[in-house]
Protein backbone atom coordinates (compact mmCIF):
# COMPACT_ATOMS: atom_id res chain seq x y z
CA UNK A 1 0.00 0.00 0.00
CA UNK A 2 1.15 3.51 -0.83
CA UNK A 3 0.15 6.21 1.62
CA UNK A 4 0.34 9.98 1.25
CA UNK A 5 0.23 11.78 4.59
CA UNK A 6 -0.36 15.51 4.24
CA UNK A 7 2.12 15.77 1.38
CA UNK A 8 2.97 19.20 0.01
CA UNK A 9 5.31 20.20 -2.79
CA UNK A 10 6.21 23.87 -2.91
CA UNK A 11 8.76 25.14 -5.40
CA UNK A 12 11.30 27.80 -4.60
CA UNK A 13 9.37 30.45 -6.53
CA UNK A 14 6.43 29.82 -4.21
CA UNK A 15 4.31 27.78 -6.62
CA UNK A 16 2.43 25.05 -4.80
CA UNK A 17 2.17 21.96 -7.01
CA UNK A 18 0.66 19.63 -4.41
CA UNK A 19 -1.13 20.93 -1.35
CA UNK A 20 -1.68 18.76 1.72
CA UNK A 21 -2.44 15.56 -0.17
CA UNK A 22 -3.50 12.60 1.94
CA UNK A 23 -4.63 9.39 0.32
CA UNK A 24 -4.04 5.66 0.10
CA UNK A 25 -3.39 3.56 -2.98
CA UNK A 26 -4.42 0.01 -2.11
CA UNK A 27 -2.22 -2.98 -2.74
CA UNK A 28 -3.12 -4.89 -5.88
CA UNK A 29 -5.44 -2.20 -7.21
CA UNK A 30 -5.27 0.53 -9.84
CA UNK A 31 -5.46 4.02 -8.36
CA UNK A 32 -5.85 6.75 -10.95
CA UNK A 33 -4.82 10.37 -10.37
CA UNK A 34 -6.85 12.50 -12.75
CA UNK A 35 -7.33 16.21 -13.18
CA UNK A 36 -6.72 19.17 -15.46
CA UNK A 37 -3.15 20.25 -16.24
CA UNK A 38 -1.54 21.97 -13.30
CA UNK A 39 -3.40 19.90 -10.72
CA UNK A 40 -0.20 18.24 -9.48
CA UNK A 41 -1.07 14.69 -10.52
CA UNK A 42 2.27 13.98 -12.19
CA UNK A 43 4.17 15.68 -9.39
CA UNK A 44 2.33 13.47 -6.89
CA UNK A 45 3.25 10.36 -8.87
CA UNK A 46 6.88 11.36 -9.18
CA UNK A 47 7.17 11.94 -5.46
CA UNK A 48 6.51 8.23 -4.94
CA UNK A 49 9.73 7.16 -6.68
CA UNK A 50 11.49 10.35 -5.58
CA UNK A 51 11.99 11.78 -9.04
CA UNK A 52 10.73 14.79 -7.07
CA UNK A 53 11.06 15.12 -3.30
CA UNK A 54 8.14 16.36 -1.24
CA UNK A 55 8.59 19.63 0.66
CA UNK A 56 6.67 18.33 3.66
CA UNK A 57 4.58 15.34 4.66
CA UNK A 58 5.32 11.69 4.27
CA UNK A 59 4.91 9.10 1.54
CA UNK A 60 5.17 5.50 2.67
CA UNK A 61 5.46 2.31 0.69
CA UNK A 62 4.19 -0.64 2.74
CA UNK A 63 4.89 1.37 5.87
CA UNK A 64 8.37 2.54 4.95
CA UNK A 65 9.03 6.24 4.34
CA UNK A 66 10.39 6.56 0.79
CA UNK A 67 12.73 9.30 2.02
CA UNK A 68 14.68 6.66 3.93
CA UNK A 69 15.56 4.75 0.75
CA UNK A 70 18.35 5.79 -1.60
CA UNK A 71 16.57 6.92 -4.83
CA UNK A 72 18.21 4.54 -7.36
CA UNK A 73 17.57 1.57 -5.05
CA UNK A 74 13.98 2.69 -4.51
CA UNK A 75 13.40 3.15 -8.26
CA UNK A 76 14.76 -0.29 -9.16
CA UNK A 77 11.97 -1.73 -7.04
CA UNK A 78 9.22 0.35 -8.69
CA UNK A 79 8.16 -0.03 -12.31
CA UNK A 80 7.95 3.29 -14.14
CA UNK A 81 6.20 3.92 -17.46
CA UNK A 82 6.25 7.38 -19.05
CA UNK A 83 4.34 9.07 -21.83
CA UNK A 84 6.74 8.78 -24.76
CA UNK A 85 7.86 5.31 -23.62
CA UNK A 86 11.37 6.77 -23.13
CA UNK A 87 13.06 3.71 -24.58
CA UNK A 88 16.84 3.79 -24.97
CA UNK A 89 17.28 4.33 -28.73
CA UNK A 90 20.74 2.76 -28.84
CA UNK A 91 19.65 -0.51 -27.28
CA UNK A 92 17.76 -3.37 -28.85
CA UNK A 93 14.25 -4.04 -27.58
CA UNK A 94 15.33 -7.06 -25.54
CA UNK A 95 18.05 -5.05 -23.79
CA UNK A 96 15.66 -2.18 -23.17
CA UNK A 97 13.33 -4.56 -21.36
CA UNK A 98 16.24 -6.05 -19.43
CA UNK A 99 17.43 -2.63 -18.16
CA UNK A 100 16.53 -3.09 -14.50
CA UNK A 101 17.59 -6.78 -14.32
CA UNK A 102 21.00 -5.70 -15.67
CA UNK A 103 21.17 -2.97 -13.01
CA UNK A 104 20.32 -5.54 -10.37
CA UNK A 105 23.26 -7.62 -11.55
CA UNK A 106 21.42 -10.51 -13.18
CA UNK A 107 23.44 -12.52 -15.70
CA UNK A 108 22.92 -11.44 -19.30
CA UNK A 109 21.36 -14.79 -20.14
CA UNK A 110 18.85 -14.71 -17.29
CA UNK A 111 17.99 -11.04 -17.91
CA UNK A 112 17.38 -11.66 -21.61
CA UNK A 113 15.25 -14.73 -21.11
CA UNK A 114 13.16 -12.79 -18.60
CA UNK A 115 12.86 -9.99 -21.18
CA UNK A 116 11.61 -12.46 -23.79
CA UNK A 117 8.96 -13.72 -21.35
CA UNK A 118 7.78 -10.17 -20.81
CA UNK A 119 7.59 -9.31 -24.49
CA UNK A 120 5.23 -12.23 -24.83
CA UNK A 121 3.27 -11.18 -21.75
CA UNK A 122 2.58 -7.71 -23.15
CA UNK A 123 1.54 -9.18 -26.49
CA UNK A 124 4.58 -8.43 -28.62
CA UNK A 125 6.03 -10.70 -31.30
CA UNK A 126 9.35 -12.12 -29.97
CA UNK A 127 10.81 -11.37 -33.40
CA UNK A 128 10.83 -7.70 -32.36
CA UNK A 129 13.41 -8.42 -29.64
CA UNK A 130 16.35 -7.75 -31.94
CA UNK A 131 14.96 -4.52 -33.36
CA UNK A 132 15.72 -0.99 -32.25
CA UNK A 133 13.02 1.32 -30.82
CA UNK A 134 12.77 3.50 -33.95
CA UNK A 135 11.64 0.43 -35.89
CA UNK A 136 8.51 0.03 -33.74
CA UNK A 137 5.18 1.86 -33.87
CA UNK A 138 4.14 4.13 -31.01
CA UNK A 139 1.80 1.49 -29.58
CA UNK A 140 4.49 -1.19 -29.74
CA UNK A 141 7.00 1.12 -28.05
CA UNK A 142 4.51 1.74 -25.27
CA UNK A 143 4.09 -2.02 -24.76
CA UNK A 144 7.88 -2.31 -24.54
CA UNK A 145 7.76 0.48 -21.96
CA UNK A 146 5.33 -1.57 -19.89
CA UNK A 147 7.42 -4.73 -20.31
CA UNK A 148 10.52 -2.83 -19.18
CA UNK A 149 8.71 -1.56 -16.09
CA UNK A 150 7.64 -5.11 -15.20
CA UNK A 151 11.01 -6.75 -15.89
CA UNK A 152 12.23 -7.15 -12.32
CA UNK A 153 8.71 -8.01 -11.14
CA UNK A 154 8.26 -4.94 -8.92
CA UNK A 155 5.17 -4.94 -6.69
CA UNK A 156 4.43 -1.32 -7.60
CA UNK A 157 3.96 0.23 -11.02
CA UNK A 158 3.84 3.99 -11.68
CA UNK A 159 2.34 5.00 -15.02
CA UNK A 160 2.55 8.64 -16.08
CA UNK A 161 0.08 9.30 -18.93
CA UNK A 162 1.42 6.21 -20.66
CA UNK A 163 -1.20 6.00 -23.40
CA UNK A 164 -1.87 9.63 -24.21
CA UNK A 165 0.51 9.88 -27.17
CA UNK A 166 -1.05 7.08 -29.24
CA UNK A 167 -4.16 7.18 -31.43
CA UNK A 168 -7.55 6.35 -29.86
CA UNK A 169 -7.82 2.81 -31.28
CA UNK A 170 -4.36 1.80 -30.09
CA UNK A 171 -5.05 3.52 -26.77
CA UNK A 172 -8.20 1.47 -26.23
CA UNK A 173 -6.35 -1.77 -26.95
CA UNK A 174 -3.48 -0.80 -24.62
CA UNK A 175 -6.03 -0.05 -21.89
CA UNK A 176 -7.72 -3.42 -22.37
CA UNK A 177 -4.33 -5.10 -22.32
CA UNK A 178 -3.43 -3.37 -19.06
CA UNK A 179 -6.65 -4.56 -17.44
CA UNK A 180 -5.99 -8.10 -18.67
CA UNK A 181 -2.41 -8.00 -17.33
CA UNK A 182 -3.63 -6.63 -14.03
CA UNK A 183 -6.06 -9.55 -13.59
CA UNK A 184 -3.04 -11.79 -13.81
CA UNK A 185 -0.39 -9.74 -12.00
CA UNK A 186 -2.29 -7.84 -9.28
CA UNK A 187 0.27 -5.03 -9.04
CA UNK A 188 -0.23 -1.91 -7.01
CA UNK A 189 -0.61 0.58 -9.85
CA UNK A 190 -0.73 4.35 -9.68
CA UNK A 191 -1.85 5.72 -13.01
CA UNK A 192 -1.86 9.38 -14.03
CA UNK A 193 -4.07 10.72 -16.80
CA UNK A 194 -5.91 13.89 -17.79
CA UNK A 195 -8.57 11.81 -19.55
CA UNK A 196 -11.52 11.15 -17.26
CA UNK A 197 -12.83 8.35 -19.49
CA UNK A 198 -9.51 6.56 -19.18
CA UNK A 199 -9.59 7.10 -15.41
CA UNK A 200 -13.08 5.70 -15.09
CA UNK A 201 -12.27 2.74 -17.33
CA UNK A 202 -9.04 1.72 -15.62
CA UNK A 203 -9.35 2.83 -12.01
CA UNK A 204 -10.46 0.68 -9.11
CA UNK A 205 -10.25 3.99 -7.30
CA UNK A 206 -10.13 7.41 -8.94
CA UNK A 207 -8.61 10.45 -7.23
CA UNK A 208 -9.82 13.65 -8.90
CA UNK A 209 -7.44 16.55 -8.29
CA UNK A 210 -8.02 20.22 -8.85
CA UNK A 211 -5.62 22.98 -9.88
CA UNK A 212 -3.42 23.95 -6.96
CA UNK A 213 -2.73 20.33 -6.06
CA UNK A 214 -5.73 19.54 -3.87
CA UNK A 215 -7.71 16.35 -3.79
CA UNK A 216 -11.30 17.05 -4.92
CA UNK A 217 -12.75 13.56 -4.53
CA UNK A 218 -11.55 10.00 -4.23
CA UNK A 219 -13.97 7.19 -4.97
CA UNK A 220 -14.68 4.16 -7.10
CA UNK A 221 -15.60 5.07 -10.68
CA UNK A 222 -19.30 4.17 -10.38
CA UNK A 223 -19.69 6.20 -7.19
CA UNK A 224 -17.82 9.09 -8.76
CA UNK A 225 -20.25 9.15 -11.68
CA UNK A 226 -23.37 9.03 -9.53
CA UNK A 227 -22.24 11.11 -6.58
CA UNK A 228 -19.74 13.77 -7.60
CA UNK A 229 -18.67 15.67 -4.49
CA UNK A 230 -18.99 19.15 -5.92
CA UNK A 231 -19.43 21.24 -9.05
CA UNK A 232 -15.79 20.95 -10.03
CA UNK A 233 -15.91 17.16 -10.07
CA UNK A 234 -19.31 17.18 -11.78
CA UNK A 235 -18.01 19.46 -14.50
CA UNK A 236 -14.81 17.50 -14.89
CA UNK A 237 -16.71 14.25 -15.29
CA UNK A 238 -18.55 15.84 -18.19
CA UNK A 239 -21.84 14.91 -19.78
CA UNK A 240 -23.71 11.61 -19.90
CA UNK A 241 -22.69 10.50 -16.40
CA UNK A 242 -25.86 8.46 -16.09
CA UNK A 243 -25.20 6.58 -19.30
CA UNK A 244 -21.49 6.10 -18.54
CA UNK A 245 -22.30 4.72 -15.14
CA UNK A 246 -24.10 1.83 -16.84
CA UNK A 247 -20.66 0.55 -17.94
CA UNK A 248 -20.20 -0.66 -14.37
CA UNK A 249 -23.38 -2.74 -14.29
CA UNK A 250 -23.18 -6.21 -15.78
CA UNK A 251 -25.83 -7.30 -18.26
CA UNK A 252 -25.66 -10.81 -16.78
CA UNK A 253 -28.96 -10.47 -14.91
CA UNK A 254 -30.84 -9.32 -18.00
CA UNK A 255 -34.04 -11.29 -18.52
CA UNK A 256 -33.97 -12.64 -22.10
CA UNK A 257 -36.96 -13.58 -24.25
CA UNK A 258 -36.82 -16.17 -27.02
CA UNK A 259 -35.96 -14.57 -30.34
CA UNK A 260 -39.09 -13.46 -32.19
CA UNK A 261 -39.91 -14.62 -35.72
CA UNK A 262 -39.08 -11.27 -37.33
CA UNK A 263 -35.41 -11.66 -36.35
CA UNK A 264 -33.79 -13.43 -39.32
CA UNK A 265 -31.21 -16.00 -38.23
CA UNK A 266 -28.91 -18.02 -40.50
CA UNK A 267 -28.22 -21.76 -40.15
CA UNK A 268 -25.21 -21.13 -37.83
CA UNK A 269 -27.50 -19.32 -35.42
CA UNK A 270 -26.20 -15.85 -36.23
CA UNK A 271 -28.54 -12.91 -36.69
CA UNK A 272 -28.88 -11.38 -40.16
CA UNK A 273 -31.28 -8.56 -39.35
CA UNK A 274 -34.82 -7.56 -38.51
CA UNK A 275 -37.42 -8.28 -41.17
CA UNK A 276 -39.22 -5.09 -42.25
CA UNK A 277 -41.33 -4.06 -45.20
CA UNK A 278 -38.22 -2.66 -46.92
CA UNK A 279 -36.02 -5.71 -46.30
CA UNK A 280 -33.56 -6.41 -43.48
CA UNK A 281 -32.90 -3.68 -40.92
CA UNK A 282 -29.84 -3.21 -38.72
CA UNK A 283 -29.61 -4.75 -35.25
CA UNK A 284 -27.39 -4.40 -32.19
CA UNK A 285 -25.94 -7.21 -30.10
CA UNK A 286 -24.55 -7.66 -26.62
CA UNK A 287 -23.07 -10.62 -24.77
CA UNK A 288 -24.79 -10.91 -21.38
CA UNK A 289 -21.82 -12.85 -19.94
CA UNK A 290 -19.20 -10.19 -20.61
CA UNK A 291 -20.91 -6.94 -21.57
CA UNK A 292 -22.32 -4.15 -19.45
CA UNK A 293 -25.80 -2.73 -19.29
CA UNK A 294 -24.49 0.20 -21.32
CA UNK A 295 -23.67 -2.09 -24.25
CA UNK A 296 -27.10 -3.74 -23.97
CA UNK A 297 -28.86 -0.37 -24.00
CA UNK A 298 -26.73 0.72 -26.94
CA UNK A 299 -27.66 -2.47 -28.80
CA UNK A 300 -31.34 -1.79 -28.18
CA UNK A 301 -31.02 1.75 -29.51
CA UNK A 302 -29.40 0.43 -32.71
CA UNK A 303 -32.42 -1.72 -33.59
CA UNK A 304 -35.52 -0.19 -35.22
CA UNK A 305 -37.80 -1.89 -32.67
CA UNK A 306 -35.73 -1.09 -29.59
CA UNK A 307 -34.85 -4.69 -28.92
CA UNK A 308 -31.26 -5.80 -28.24
CA UNK A 309 -30.03 -9.17 -29.51
CA UNK A 310 -28.18 -11.27 -26.94
CA UNK A 311 -25.39 -13.42 -28.38
CA UNK A 312 -22.76 -15.81 -27.01
CA UNK A 313 -19.04 -15.44 -27.66
CA UNK A 314 -19.45 -17.26 -30.99
CA UNK A 315 -22.00 -14.65 -32.09
CA UNK A 316 -24.93 -17.10 -31.96
CA UNK A 317 -28.28 -15.65 -30.91
CA UNK A 318 -29.32 -16.63 -27.39
CA UNK A 319 -32.43 -14.52 -27.16
CA UNK A 320 -33.49 -10.90 -27.17
CA UNK A 321 -33.91 -8.21 -24.53
CA UNK A 322 -36.67 -5.69 -25.09
CA UNK A 323 -36.98 -2.27 -23.47
CA UNK A 324 -38.98 -3.83 -20.66
CA UNK A 325 -36.09 -6.09 -19.59
CA UNK A 326 -33.59 -3.27 -19.91
CA UNK A 327 -35.78 -0.89 -17.93
CA UNK A 328 -36.25 -3.44 -15.21
CA UNK A 329 -32.49 -3.81 -14.77
CA UNK A 330 -32.03 -0.02 -14.95
CA UNK A 331 -34.56 0.30 -12.16
CA UNK A 332 -32.77 -2.21 -9.98
CA UNK A 333 -29.53 -0.30 -10.28
CA UNK A 334 -30.94 3.19 -9.93
CA UNK A 335 -28.58 5.38 -7.89
CA UNK A 336 -29.37 5.47 -4.17
CA UNK A 337 -31.26 8.43 -2.80
CA UNK A 338 -28.88 10.80 -1.02
CA UNK A 339 -31.33 13.22 0.53
CA UNK A 340 -32.87 16.30 -1.04
CA UNK A 341 -30.47 17.74 -3.60
CA UNK A 342 -31.65 20.80 -5.50
CA UNK A 343 -31.08 20.55 -9.25
CA UNK A 344 -29.89 16.95 -9.13
CA UNK A 345 -29.70 15.25 -12.50
CA UNK A 346 -28.63 11.96 -14.05
CA UNK A 347 -30.40 9.48 -11.80
CA UNK A 348 -33.75 11.10 -12.44
CA UNK A 349 -33.75 10.64 -16.17
CA UNK A 350 -33.14 6.90 -16.20
CA UNK A 351 -35.75 6.10 -13.56
CA UNK A 352 -38.16 8.40 -15.39
CA UNK A 353 -37.71 6.36 -18.55
CA UNK A 354 -38.36 3.24 -16.50
CA UNK A 355 -41.66 4.57 -15.21
CA UNK A 356 -43.08 5.57 -18.55
CA UNK A 357 -42.23 2.37 -20.40
CA UNK A 358 -42.13 -0.05 -17.54
CA UNK A 359 -45.20 -2.06 -18.55
CA UNK A 360 -44.10 -5.66 -19.02
CA UNK A 361 -44.83 -7.11 -22.44
CA UNK B 1 50.49 17.72 -63.80
CA UNK B 2 54.10 17.72 -64.85
CA UNK B 3 55.06 19.07 -61.49
CA UNK B 4 53.12 16.32 -59.75
CA UNK B 5 54.76 13.66 -61.92
CA UNK B 6 58.13 15.23 -61.23
CA UNK B 7 57.53 15.19 -57.48
CA UNK B 8 55.95 11.78 -57.03
CA UNK B 9 57.97 10.13 -59.89
CA UNK B 10 61.33 11.03 -58.37
CA UNK B 11 62.71 7.92 -56.65
CA UNK B 12 64.74 10.12 -54.28
CA UNK B 13 61.47 11.39 -52.75
CA UNK B 14 60.52 7.92 -51.56
CA UNK B 15 63.44 7.11 -49.24
CA UNK B 16 65.72 8.65 -46.65
CA UNK B 17 65.03 11.02 -43.75
CA UNK B 18 63.51 13.67 -46.04
CA UNK B 19 61.55 11.20 -48.19
CA UNK B 20 57.77 11.11 -48.29
CA UNK B 21 57.35 8.08 -45.94
CA UNK B 22 59.56 9.60 -43.23
CA UNK B 23 57.88 13.05 -43.50
CA UNK B 24 54.44 11.46 -43.49
CA UNK B 25 55.28 9.54 -40.35
CA UNK B 26 56.58 12.68 -38.60
CA UNK B 27 53.46 14.53 -39.63
CA UNK B 28 51.25 11.79 -38.25
CA UNK B 29 53.20 11.72 -34.99
CA UNK B 30 52.66 15.42 -34.22
CA UNK B 31 49.09 15.27 -35.32
CA UNK B 32 48.22 12.14 -33.37
CA UNK B 33 49.90 13.40 -30.22
CA UNK B 34 48.13 16.77 -30.40
CA UNK B 35 44.79 15.13 -31.25
CA UNK B 36 44.98 12.61 -28.40
CA UNK B 37 45.91 15.22 -25.82
CA UNK B 38 43.05 17.45 -26.98
CA UNK B 39 40.58 14.54 -26.97
CA UNK B 40 41.63 13.42 -23.50
CA UNK B 41 40.98 16.91 -22.19
CA UNK B 42 37.90 17.91 -24.17
CA UNK B 43 35.79 14.72 -24.32
CA UNK B 44 35.54 14.12 -20.55
CA UNK B 45 35.16 17.84 -19.92
CA UNK B 46 32.40 18.18 -22.52
CA UNK B 47 30.60 15.13 -21.14
CA UNK B 48 30.77 16.42 -17.61
CA UNK B 49 29.62 19.93 -18.47
CA UNK B 50 26.82 18.57 -20.67
CA UNK B 51 25.67 16.21 -17.92
CA UNK B 52 25.84 18.56 -14.95
CA UNK B 53 25.10 21.82 -16.79
CA UNK B 54 27.86 23.43 -14.73
CA UNK B 55 30.61 25.30 -16.58
CA UNK B 56 28.66 25.92 -19.78
CA UNK B 57 30.31 29.35 -19.98
CA UNK B 58 33.63 27.61 -20.61
CA UNK B 59 32.16 25.99 -23.69
CA UNK B 60 30.93 29.31 -25.03
CA UNK B 61 34.36 30.88 -24.50
CA UNK B 62 36.05 27.91 -26.19
CA UNK B 63 33.70 28.13 -29.16
CA UNK B 64 34.43 31.83 -29.64
CA UNK B 65 38.15 31.43 -29.12
CA UNK B 66 38.22 28.77 -31.83
CA UNK B 67 36.97 31.28 -34.38
CA UNK B 68 39.33 34.06 -33.33
CA UNK B 69 42.59 32.26 -32.65
CA UNK B 70 45.39 32.63 -35.23
CA UNK B 71 47.31 29.35 -35.18
CA UNK B 72 50.43 30.73 -36.78
CA UNK B 73 50.54 33.65 -34.38
CA UNK B 74 50.22 31.31 -31.42
CA UNK B 75 52.96 29.12 -32.84
CA UNK B 76 55.38 32.03 -33.13
CA UNK B 77 54.47 33.17 -29.62
CA UNK B 78 55.11 29.74 -28.12
CA UNK B 79 58.40 29.45 -29.99
CA UNK B 80 59.46 32.83 -28.63
CA UNK B 81 58.57 31.68 -25.13
CA UNK B 82 59.74 28.05 -25.26
CA UNK B 83 62.56 28.24 -27.77
CA UNK B 84 63.17 26.28 -30.95
CA UNK B 85 64.16 22.65 -31.17
CA UNK B 86 61.53 20.96 -29.03
CA UNK B 87 58.22 19.56 -30.18
CA UNK B 88 56.32 21.64 -27.62
CA UNK B 89 55.89 24.80 -29.73
CA UNK B 90 54.03 22.77 -32.33
CA UNK B 91 51.94 20.67 -29.94
CA UNK B 92 50.56 23.57 -27.93
CA UNK B 93 48.90 25.45 -30.80
CA UNK B 94 47.60 22.22 -32.29
CA UNK B 95 46.06 21.11 -29.00
CA UNK B 96 44.54 24.55 -28.48
CA UNK B 97 43.15 24.37 -31.99
CA UNK B 98 41.66 20.90 -31.53
CA UNK B 99 39.96 21.41 -28.17
CA UNK B 100 37.07 23.74 -29.15
CA UNK B 101 35.37 21.56 -31.80
CA UNK B 102 35.59 18.48 -29.56
CA UNK B 103 34.44 20.33 -26.45
CA UNK B 104 31.56 22.13 -28.14
CA UNK B 105 30.21 19.06 -29.95
CA UNK B 106 30.55 16.72 -26.98
CA UNK B 107 28.80 19.25 -24.76
CA UNK B 108 26.01 19.88 -27.25
CA UNK B 109 25.60 16.16 -27.86
CA UNK B 110 25.23 15.23 -24.22
CA UNK B 111 23.15 18.25 -23.30
CA UNK B 112 20.88 17.78 -26.30
CA UNK B 113 19.72 14.27 -25.36
CA UNK B 114 15.92 14.18 -25.09
CA UNK B 115 14.78 15.12 -21.59
CA UNK B 116 12.27 12.25 -21.54
CA UNK B 117 15.07 9.78 -22.15
CA UNK B 118 17.16 11.22 -19.34
CA UNK B 119 14.09 11.07 -17.13
CA UNK B 120 13.42 7.45 -18.05
CA UNK B 121 17.03 6.52 -17.28
CA UNK B 122 16.83 8.02 -13.79
CA UNK B 123 13.37 6.55 -13.33
CA UNK B 124 14.67 3.04 -14.06
CA UNK B 125 17.13 3.48 -11.21
CA UNK B 126 20.35 4.33 -13.04
CA UNK B 127 22.78 6.39 -10.97
CA UNK B 128 24.15 9.71 -12.29
CA UNK B 129 27.32 8.21 -13.69
CA UNK B 130 25.40 5.31 -15.28
CA UNK B 131 22.98 7.76 -16.87
CA UNK B 132 25.96 9.60 -18.40
CA UNK B 133 27.91 6.56 -19.57
CA UNK B 134 25.13 4.12 -20.47
CA UNK B 135 22.51 6.46 -21.88
CA UNK B 136 23.68 9.99 -22.68
CA UNK B 137 27.05 9.11 -24.20
CA UNK B 138 25.88 6.38 -26.61
CA UNK B 139 23.06 8.63 -27.79
CA UNK B 140 25.40 11.65 -28.13
CA UNK B 141 28.11 9.59 -29.84
CA UNK B 142 27.41 10.78 -33.41
CA UNK B 143 28.00 14.39 -32.34
CA UNK B 144 31.03 13.49 -30.23
CA UNK B 145 32.55 11.71 -33.23
CA UNK B 146 31.73 14.69 -35.43
CA UNK B 147 33.69 16.95 -33.07
CA UNK B 148 36.61 14.55 -33.05
CA UNK B 149 36.57 14.33 -36.84
CA UNK B 150 36.56 18.11 -37.30
CA UNK B 151 39.43 18.41 -34.84
CA UNK B 152 41.46 15.63 -36.45
CA UNK B 153 41.11 17.06 -39.95
CA UNK B 154 42.05 20.52 -38.71
CA UNK B 155 45.06 19.21 -36.81
CA UNK B 156 46.34 17.18 -39.75
CA UNK B 157 46.03 20.18 -42.08
CA UNK B 158 47.50 22.65 -39.67
CA UNK B 159 50.43 20.45 -38.57
CA UNK B 160 52.03 21.74 -41.76
CA UNK B 161 53.13 24.82 -39.81
CA UNK B 162 55.59 22.70 -37.82
CA UNK B 163 58.00 23.21 -40.70
CA UNK B 164 58.05 26.95 -39.91
CA UNK B 165 59.90 26.32 -36.71
CA UNK B 166 62.33 23.83 -38.10
CA UNK B 167 60.46 20.63 -37.35
CA UNK B 168 59.61 17.91 -39.87
CA UNK B 169 56.37 16.74 -41.33
CA UNK B 170 54.82 17.25 -44.74
CA UNK B 171 55.12 21.01 -44.27
CA UNK B 172 58.83 20.68 -44.99
CA UNK B 173 58.12 20.07 -48.69
CA UNK B 174 56.05 23.22 -48.87
CA UNK B 175 58.30 25.53 -46.83
CA UNK B 176 61.55 24.26 -48.35
CA UNK B 177 60.04 24.23 -51.83
CA UNK B 178 59.02 27.87 -51.45
CA UNK B 179 62.46 28.83 -50.16
CA UNK B 180 64.25 27.15 -53.07
CA UNK B 181 61.58 27.95 -55.64
CA UNK B 182 61.10 24.21 -56.27
CA UNK B 183 57.41 24.51 -56.99
CA UNK B 184 56.97 20.80 -57.74
CA UNK B 185 57.79 20.13 -54.08
CA UNK B 186 55.36 22.82 -52.90
CA UNK B 187 52.51 21.36 -54.89
CA UNK B 188 53.45 17.76 -54.07
CA UNK B 189 53.50 18.60 -50.35
CA UNK B 190 50.17 20.37 -50.56
CA UNK B 191 48.60 17.41 -52.33
CA UNK B 192 49.94 15.04 -49.67
CA UNK B 193 48.47 17.16 -46.86
CA UNK B 194 45.10 17.32 -48.60
CA UNK B 195 45.12 13.56 -49.23
CA UNK B 196 45.96 12.90 -45.59
CA UNK B 197 43.09 15.12 -44.44
CA UNK B 198 40.71 13.23 -46.70
CA UNK B 199 42.01 9.90 -45.39
CA UNK B 200 41.39 11.04 -41.80
CA UNK B 201 37.90 12.15 -42.75
CA UNK B 202 37.23 8.75 -44.27
CA UNK B 203 38.65 6.89 -41.25
CA UNK B 204 36.24 8.74 -38.98
CA UNK B 205 33.29 7.93 -41.19
CA UNK B 206 34.24 4.26 -40.87
CA UNK B 207 34.55 4.63 -37.11
CA UNK B 208 31.07 6.18 -37.03
CA UNK B 209 29.71 3.10 -38.85
CA UNK B 210 31.28 0.74 -36.35
CA UNK B 211 30.86 2.60 -33.07
CA UNK B 212 27.43 4.23 -33.33
CA UNK B 213 24.43 2.03 -32.57
CA UNK B 214 22.16 1.56 -35.61
CA UNK B 215 19.30 2.62 -33.35
CA UNK B 216 20.90 6.03 -32.85
CA UNK B 217 22.20 6.54 -36.38
CA UNK B 218 18.66 6.21 -37.76
CA UNK B 219 17.03 8.93 -35.71
CA UNK B 220 19.48 11.62 -36.76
Amino acid sequence: MITFEDVTKRYRDGTVAVDGLSLEASTGAITVFVGPSGCGKTTSLRMINRMIDATSGRITLDGQDVREIDPPTLRRGIGYVIQQAGLFPHRKIVDNVATVPYLLGWSKKKARSRAMELLELVGLDPALAGRFPFQLSGGQQQRVGVARALAADPPVLLMDEPFSAVDPIVRASLQDELLRLQLELRKTIVFVTHDIDEAVKLGDTVAVMRVGGRLAQMAGPATLLTEPADDFVREFLGRDRGIRRLSFISAKEMRLSPSPSDLVIDEDGRALGWRTADGLAAYGTFNPETDSLRVALDAALLSPNGTAVAVDEEGRVRGVAGRDSIDKLLGEYAPPATGPAPGGSGGGSSSGAGDSEGAPA
Amino acid sequence: MNWLAGFFGDAAHWSGPDGIPARLLEHLEFSAAAFLIAALIAVPLGMLIGHTGRGALLVVIAANAARALPTLGLLVLVVLLAGVGTVLPVLIPLVVLAIPPILVNTYEGVRGVDADLRDAAYGMGLRGRQVLLQTLTPVALPLILLGLRLAAVQVVSTATVAAFVGLGGLGRFIIDGLATKTYADVIGGAVLVAALALAVQFAFLLLDRVAVSPGVRQIR
